[in-house]
């Protein structure tokens, strides 16, 4: 009897009560994530949604490529260049230097690594900001790196190191230097001894054994460290912008100024829109090789 | 608590794939019900609809008469054993079982003496402090058991529980879980995909194959009387000689007239695909063949000859080619009828152990 | 023949020699700028030398008496810790939400979340000014706290997801089976266990609302500027030890945190097994 009521009450499911609830279970971890897609679509979409629209708005407020169309002036073409030539020179140099620090770190004894860990951390933990700062004291014309250099004799008199390209380079280098490393690292510790003992064993010299069975399998991390370290770079401000001292001019810059100086924010959205779709452009293309949402995972 | 569970109609799609197929399952009040199927075959996604993590596609089940389906699985009052047990790592013992009770807002003596309780029920009492880590496998799963009767649920479920065990502590615990079935009562139902683990703890056994309810009985009917080929082969060793249809309605194997068994009421369903199923601790070895009436016996030639300790293995080979095992007693009455490889001999079964089955899966 | 082909990979140390070498400086040239700051804050002089030819705390003085310092300071802190509450649970609640569902619908998603940080920031900058312009959101906490929570969404995201891969789905049903609803579940069972996941989230959170300056250009000036904001104006126009003291005090307190994040570690990795 109480069964019957209970039944009655609580109703019977048939197939579409079943695909209804389904559906409201999927739709309620749907809803989870909605207040930070919210966050994200008016903070970021929203904002550079409108910069898009921007650019596509002439001096006399109608639709034009204009703004577009002047991105050809050598002012701008320099400043590509620019871009590229540091974004190119700060990834090959981070690979030079980040590959034998994650390989060291992957061969070290937990222990040991932890310890040699710090150096790559502290500095990721570090602001920029004061990073930078730091650059812009050892480098500057009576700062610590010039006086070493003269006093060594390498050079008579001390030589420009900031406010130019080189402190440009060496600064970017140095923040973005543990980007290479940490997901190198990551792929590194995977990698199995055994495979290297059985590649000796099989007659590999130790250098042919890591080119033929270490370096494969790096790759994985080294790509991942390329492309973060080169989308990195060609968006990068603060450095350029403390470094430079206004004589390299980087892309991301160039908006800063259109904006700031100008107040050309056609101009500005134009170069911003660019340099976000070559960005895309550079992810899309790798997306197909690798998964580029794996690429923070290192941290 | 005693509850019927009845299982209508019940199917899964993931996606196209049919995880279960219009499973029907009356379970009596009280009983301890087992499944038994190979990997795959769907259990583990029932114990899921019925605790109430996956969604069905279709079906009903109802609890002492009540629609199950329509209630989220924290008030569907079901104890469940997960294999890997899913103790809390974060509580203790006392904490882990606790937990349940704590949800329903006992007051704290109670807690303290219903917890007590149950570690008595699965005599663990003196680990009631103990972090779950520092357990070994048969500790976990006692109190993974514990947490799960001790809100005194209306239907215990248990996956695949001691498959993690070594096969002695396995043994013993299938012993003690029977034992505290009969204290409690409470309806069950187990998931394993060993035989012998089924035969040995099932009031009733289900085989589950590809997602479909295949045979629903007793531990003695599945492995007496298996209903498909199937049934018979995964209960227990089995050889399987085609059977050949008569127009008369009688049936002959090697062209040799069957003795069909008693309980023949398989065999008027016979269809064309029919299959004798033969177990080797059923045969019995004479050099000439059976002049008893009651027995069927095939000519064959022996192969080899296997010790096994507790038994002795006979392997021979039918005229088709096909080999039979055939299990003896390993004591001196039988010294004389281990035959030598290459000697004809006949293999005899009573027409009671003469199990005919369909060849479904 | 075996055995000198393994001995032959047990690359001995000497002839790791030069790899030891370049590493150490490589470390060096990483970790010299980070801590290098904080003798030269110690100087006297109104200009920045190395080694400074006479100590005193003048500059540390001058940090801490300033209101202009201690408001741009006592500022970033509230931005920051208003960014965390805010970020962690709404971070937190995505990542949950993603990790519970089918991997095809979860990746777009979780590439929206990335997107803070593939997009560069002077673009979001200038965005944001330009959006914040119409709102009257520039120069309040309120647009620098929406700023910071954006930035700090993906590193919240990726930390508890990370945590989430690790932790066992059926502790939770076994919860709900005992008769936990999901959020009962999620609080006491889910949460305890992914705890130093999300704690790591809110630490990332907290120093990237805090750090943060190129966005905080624009939309943060006058009497609320930032910490960072302050330092960036006081770098570009003059080079005295005062920014030093403050990144002194900044990289001790990364240094602190540091040390916090590796020593909460350790006892889950413990518990973990
Ligand atoms: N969430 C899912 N999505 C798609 N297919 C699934 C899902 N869960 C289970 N299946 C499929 O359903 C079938 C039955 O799975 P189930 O886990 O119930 O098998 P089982 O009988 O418990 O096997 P085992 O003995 O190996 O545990 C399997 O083929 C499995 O691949
Ligand atoms: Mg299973």
């Amino acid at each position: 009897m109480t069964g019957m009521i209970a039944a009655a009450s609580s109703g019977t499911a048939d197939a579409s009560y079943f695909a209804r609830a389904e559906r409201r279970e999927a739709w309620s971890f749907a809803l989870l994530a909605l207040p930070g897609l919210v966050v994200i679509g008016l903070l970021l979409i929203v904002p550079v949604g409108w910069l898009f629209v921007l650019s596509f708005i002439g001096k006399d407020g109608g639709v034009s490529l204009e703004n577009y169309a002047r991105l050809a002036q050598p002012v701008y073409v320099i400043t590509f260049v620019t871009t590229f030539q540091i974004a190119g020179i700060v990834t090959l140099g981070s690979i030079l230097l980040g590959y034998p620090v994650a390989y060291l770190l992957s061969q070290l004894s937990p222990r040991a690594a932890a310890i040699c860990m710090i150096f790559v951390i502290l500095p990721f933990w570090t602001s920029v900001l004061v990073r930078t700062y730091a650059w812009l004291v050892l480098l500057q014309r009576r700062g610590l790196i010039n006086s070493w250099l003269v006093s060594l004799g390498i050079i008579n008199e001390p030589i420009p190191l900031v406010n130019n390209f080189i402190g440009t380079t060496i600064g970017m280098l140095h923040v973005l230097l543990p980007f290479m490393i940490l997901p190198l690292y990551s792929s590194m510790k995977t990698i199995d001894g055994d495979y290297l003992k059985a590649a000796s064993s099989c007659g590999a010299s130790p250098m042919r054994a890591f080119w033929d069975v270490f370096f494969p399998l790096s790759r994985p991390g080294l790509f991942a460290g390329t492309v973060l370290v080169f989308i990195l770079s060609l968006g990068f401000y603060l450095t350029p912008a403390l470094l430079g001292g206004g004589r390299v001019s980087m892309w991301s810059m160039q908006i800063a100024t259109n904006v700031s100086t100008y107040s050309n924010w056609g101009a500005a959205s134009a170069l911003g829109v660019l340099l976000l779709v070559v960005t895309i452009a550079i992810l899309a293309a790798l997306n197909k090789v690798f998964r580029v949402d794996k690429l923070y995972g290192g941290r | 608590m005693k509850v019927p569970v009845s299982i209508r109609g019940l199917s899964k799609k993931f996606g196209s794939f049919e995880a279960l197929k219009d499973i029907n399952l009356d379970i009596a009040p009280g009983e301890f019900v087992t499944l038994l199927g190979p990997s795959g075959s769907g259990k583990t996604t029932l114990l899921q609809v019925l605790a109430g993590f996956v969604t069905p596609t279709s079906g009903s089940i109802l609890v002492a008469g009540e629609e199950l389906l329509t209630r989220p699985p924290h008030q569907r009052e079901i104890g469940l054993v997960f294999q890997n047990y899913a103790l809390f790592p974060h509580m203790n013992v006392f904490e882990n079982i606790a937990y349940p009770l704590k949800l329903r807002r006992l007051p704290r003596s109670e807690i303290e003496t219903r917890v007590r309780g149950a570690l008595d029920m699965v005599r663990l009492s003196q680990f009631i402090d103990r972090p779950v880590d520092k357990l070994s496998g048969g500790q976990k799963q006692r109190v993974a058991l514990a947490r799960a009767i001790v809100f005194e649920p209306r239907i215990l479920l248990m996956d695949e529980s001691l498959s993690a065990l070594d096969k002695k502590l396995r043994e013993q615990m299938q012993i003690e879980l029977r034992h505290l079935h009969e204290r409690l009562h409470t309806t069950t139902v187990f998931v394993t995909h060993d035989q012998r683990e089924a035969l040995t703890m099932s009031d009733r056994i289900a085989v589950i194959n590809n997602g479909a309810l295949i045979q629903f009985d007793t531990p003695r009917a599945i492995y007496d009387r298996p209903r498909t080929r199937f049934v018979a082969d995964f209960v227990g060793e089995t050889t399987f000689l085609p059977v050949e249809l008569g127009t008369s309605g009688g049936a002959s194997v090697f062209g040799t007239p069957l003795r069909l068994p008693d309980h023949a009421g398989a065999v008027a369903a016979a269809q064309s695909d029919s299959w004798l199923a033969l177990r080797p601790e059923k045969l019995a070895l004479s050099p000439a063949a059976s002049p008893e009436t009651n027995v069927n016996s095939f000519s064959a030639v022996a192969r080899e000859t296997i010790f096994q300790g507790d038994s002795l293995l006979v392997i021979a080979g039918f005229p088709d080619g096909q080999s039979i095992a055939v299990r003896l007693v390993p004591q001196e009455a039988n010294r004389g009828l281990v035959p030598l490889p290459g000697q004809p001999i006949h293999i005899n079964v009573h027409r009671n152990d003469s199990i005919l089955v369909s060849g479904d899966v | 023949m075996l055995t000198a082909a393994a001995s032959a990979t047990q690359i001995r140390h000497y002839q790791r020699l030069w790899l030891y070498g370049l590493c150490a400086l490589i470390f060096t040239f990483l970790i010299v700028p980070c801590v290098l700051i904080v003798p030269m804050s110690f100087s006297a002089s109104n200009y920045l030398e190395f080694p400074p030819r006479a100590w005193s705390l003048r500059w540390y003085r001058e940090f801490f008496d300033s209101a202009e310092w201690m408001d741009a300071l006592w500022l970033s802190l509230r931005v920051a810790g208003l960014t965390t509450l805010i970020a962690t649970p709404i971070g937190t609640a995505a990542a949950y939400g993603l990790s519970q569902m089918p991997e095809r619908l979860t990746k777009p998603l979780r590439m929206s979340f990335l997107l803070p940080m593939i997009v560069p920031n002077i673009l979001v900058a200038i965005g944001v000014f330009f959006v914040f312009a119409r709102l009257g959101l520039n120069n309040t906490v309120t647009g620098l706290v929406l700023v910071g929570i954006m930035l700090a969404l993906p590193f919240v995201l990726v930390t508890v997801s990370s945590g989430l891969q690790s932790f066992d789905g059926n502790l939770e049903r076994a919860a709900r089976s005992l008769g936990a609803t999901r959020l009962q579940a999620f609080l006491t069972v889910t949460v305890p266990q992914i705890k130093s996941s999300i704690a790591a989230g809110a630490l990332f959170a907290f120093v990237a609302a805090f750090d943060e300056v190129v966005i905080a250009l624009y939309i943060s000036s006058g009497e609320n500027s930032t910490l960072p904001r302050r330092m960036f104006a006081n770098i570009r126009d003059q080079v005295d030890p005062l920014v030093a003291a403050v990144s002194s005090v900044l990289v001790v307190a990364s240094i602190v945190l540091l040390l916090i994040v590796q020593i909460a570690k350790r006892p889950e990795k413990g518990a973990a097994r």
